[in-house]
């Protein structure tokens, strides 16, 4: 059977030499051609743990990587909510509030009304999603810039968090299932099952994959690229669950995080939604006129984004123990955007992942863990990260004129 | 019928007496417009000549003001963009609405992503190996040369782009396309490429609509050519039996009333041509 190749190659297409030396010069030319992925991001975290390590040992030790990983769950998981809307090129700058006021909505029926956790927890997923669906609304319907209704909604949302909590201004939570989510460590063991699953999903997908593209007659890529990168993750997953034996266990908040992460990835570039999301973020003028509803993939993500915010302020209040008048404000939210842009989501809408709502994390949570750890203080916290987000902020400039160099938006 | 082209067959789409104002400005008066399958209708005319009105109105953007519209014979009503491509009329447009950061694959199924079949249709679970073999099979079909099905739009030639473009209006099986300036800032060799794709469609049997400044294409690609000026139909030319230079007098207005001597038209237009 004839395969169903595009067409004969084309002779102007640049097709690497095979091997190593092939590969290595293919990697130099999408480097320099702006197509940098996560690498830079990855490099800067590689430099910063090694810098904190030379510091103080103790930064690399399991307990600490645990704890790093516990303090950025939180906002990372408003971060992935961040990378959405940033796919459309838009802003939230509510996120931060609307993570504080869906907590308190959930400690105040949880803990003032007695409504059972699963409802409460519920409840105060479904409070930032209508909040969001909400400024959704009105950025599509009325034609209001994003900047200007989520400001509004920063100011507003934190008048409701402080009307909601009333006058004592803090609600501490003592429900054991709410406790449960940021304070519980499962096994070892569980770590290692779910690594060794996810190790199996990925072979297992490879191979199916392959096999689909090679019975539809379509070019299947080298063995060794999937396996290479198979064994990346593979090892990457080990790694983590060792340093978890090597403390107290799998820690159940991250297990939500990184599954929520992996949940948005794949909403984002397996399903029909995703794909509409990078189109209207790509060109909304070229979505709209293929039949995209734009602005039902504005309002859905919106809703999408505010719940997770709600996710990542339960997840704070839950491993704070209490919800006050400032949870959610401060440097919430803008470690949270800062954190989507380190990673490696475009500003400028249309590119970007989930995973670089963890990857940014890491790189905030890392700088702020490790200034704790010189006991320096915030000023100085404050300074670097906003020196990293600047470069982080500036490469995504930089590559993106490069790709536009090479034609590659 | 005297000059009107190899008309031979019924017209697949036909406008009768199609007028349109915007406020002040008569944009279209009283023009007929019709293509048949497997013709090329070229559509040429200075600027302000009303094309791009009558292109939109075919294409249910603009509403009708008076005049009918036929479909296959049988009188229809276009009241949007969606009347128009389910009756299988199909735009391209100038500026091409591609998605940038989307590949091909995902461009072509813009807005009609396939979907896996069985539990993972109710998620939007996207079908990516049937996406991608199809539009293999219809770029080989329409001969789009690209290095591969998975490249960004972006990194692609203007040439190629076009063709992405051609070809997505064709995904969803269309009867008539309509092409606005397909050939407007490609190089040499891209332009032949689109003028190839173009015949290719008319070789399938399509009605196929061109907008057009360029007359060196216009007369390689088209059947017909319609001549718009001032918002009227003025003539209308076979292009195997058609000059340059009638083609070019008739849309600067300096060609005198005898050329509109057409089945139907003649008295219209010499009226207007008198006038001037």
């Amino acid at each position: 059977m004839k395969p169903a190749s595009a067409s004969p190659i084309d002779p102007r297409l640049i097709v690497d030499a095979p091997g190593l030396s092939g590969a290595w010069a293919g990697f130099r030319r999408r480097v320099a051609q702006g197509e940098l992925g996560s690498l830079p991001v990855v490099v800067g975290l590689a430099v910063i743990w090694a810098i904190f390590y030379s510091a103080n040992p103790r930064f690399l030790s399991p307990v600490n990587l645990t704890n790093l990983l516990l303090q950025i769950a939180a906002m990372g998981t408003i971060s992935a909510g961040l990378v959405l809307i940033l796919l459309l090129g838009e802003i939230d700058l509510s996120a931060g509030v609307v993570s504080g006021l869906s907590a308190a909505v959930m400690a105040v029926l949880n803990v003032k009304l007695a409504w059972p956790a699963i409802p409460s927890l519920a409840a105060g997923v479904a409070c930032g999603a209508a909040i969001g669906a909400f400024h959704g609304l009105w950025i599509t319907r009325l034609k209001v810039p994003s900047f200007v209704v989520t400001l509004a909604g920063l100011l507003a949302w934190q008048g409701a968090l402080l009307y909601v909590l009333g006058d004592t201004g803090t609600i501490n939570l003592v429900d054991d299932v709410i406790l449960a989510i940021a304070g519980t460590f499962w096994p070892p063991a569980i770590a290692w099952a779910l690594a060794g699953a996810a190790a199996f999903a990925l072979s297992g997908g490879a191979v199916i994959g392959r096999r689909r593209r090679a019975a539809a007659g379509l070019p299947v890529p080298p063995w060794r690229a999937d396996v290479a990168s198979i064994a990346v993750r593979a090892l990457l997953l080990a790694g983590v669950a060792t340093v978890f034996t090597l403390d107290r266990g799998l820690p159940v908040a991250v297990v939500l995080f990184v599954g929520i992460v992996l949940a948005l990835e794949t909403l984002l570039r397996r399903t029909r939604f995703g794909r509409h999301v990078f189109a209207v973020g790509g060109g909304a003028e070229a979505a709209r006129r293929a039949g995209i509803a734009v602005d039902r993939v504005r309002v859905l993500v919106y809703a999408l984004a505010a719940a997770l915010a709600a996710a990542g302020g339960i997840l704070a209040a839950s491993r704070l123990l209490a919800v006050n008048q400032s949870s959610g404000s401060g440097d919430v939210l803008l470690s949270a955007i800062a954190a989507a842009v380190i990673g490696g989501t475009s500003l400028f809408g249309g590119r970007g992942s989930a995973w670089s709502a963890v990857l940014g994390a890491l790189v905030i949570g890392s700088i702020s863990n490790g200034m704790d750890l010189l006991a320096l203080s915030s000023s100085v916290k404050f300074m670097v990260t906003g020196a990293v987000l600047l470069v982080a902020a500036s490469i995504d400039a930089v590559s993106r004129r490069g790709r536009a160099a090479a034609g590659r938006i | 019928m005297t000059a009107s082209g190899p008309v031979v067959v019924a017209p697949r789409l036909e406008l009768r007496a199609i007028s349109k104002r915007f406020g002040a400005v008569q944009a279209l008066t009283a023009v007929d417009f019709e293509v048949a399958a497997g013709e090329v209708v070229a559509l040429v005319g200075d600027n302000g000549a009303g094309k791009s009105t009558l292109v939109k109105i075919i294409s249910g953007i603009l509403p009708i003001d008076e005049g009918e519209v036929f479909f296959d014979g049988k009188p229809v009503k276009l009241t949007g963009a969606e009347s128009a491509s389910s009756l299988g009329i199909a735009t391209v447009y100038q500026d091409l609405a591609l998605c940038d950061n989307l590949d091909v694959v995902g461009n072509l199924f813009l807005g009609r992503e396939l979907r896996v079949a069985g539990p993972g249709r109710l998620l939007g679970w996207l079908a990516e190996t049937e996406m991608e073999r199809e539009a293999s099979l219809l770029l080989d079909r329409l001969s789009v040369s690209i290095p591969s099905v998975r490249t960004q739009v972006a990194s692609l030639s203007g040439g190629q782009r076009q063709s992405i473009a051609v070809a997505r209006s064709m995904m969803g099986s269309p009867k008539i396309v309509l092409l606005d300036e397909p050939t407007a800032a490609l190089g040499v060799a891209q332009t032949r490429q689109v003028l190839a794709l173009i015949r290719r469609l008319r070789e399938q049997g399509l009605g196929v609509v061109v907008i057009s400044h360029n007359l060196a294409d216009v007369f390689s690609v088209a059947d017909r050519i319609v001549v718009m000026r001032l918002g009227r139909r003025v003539a209308t030319f076979a292009a195997s039996a058609a000059s340059e230079v009638d083609v070019v007098a008739a849309i600067t207005g300096a060609r005198a009333a005898e050329d509109a001597g057409r089945a139907g038209e003649g008295p219209r237009e010499a009226s207007r041509e008198a006038a001037l």
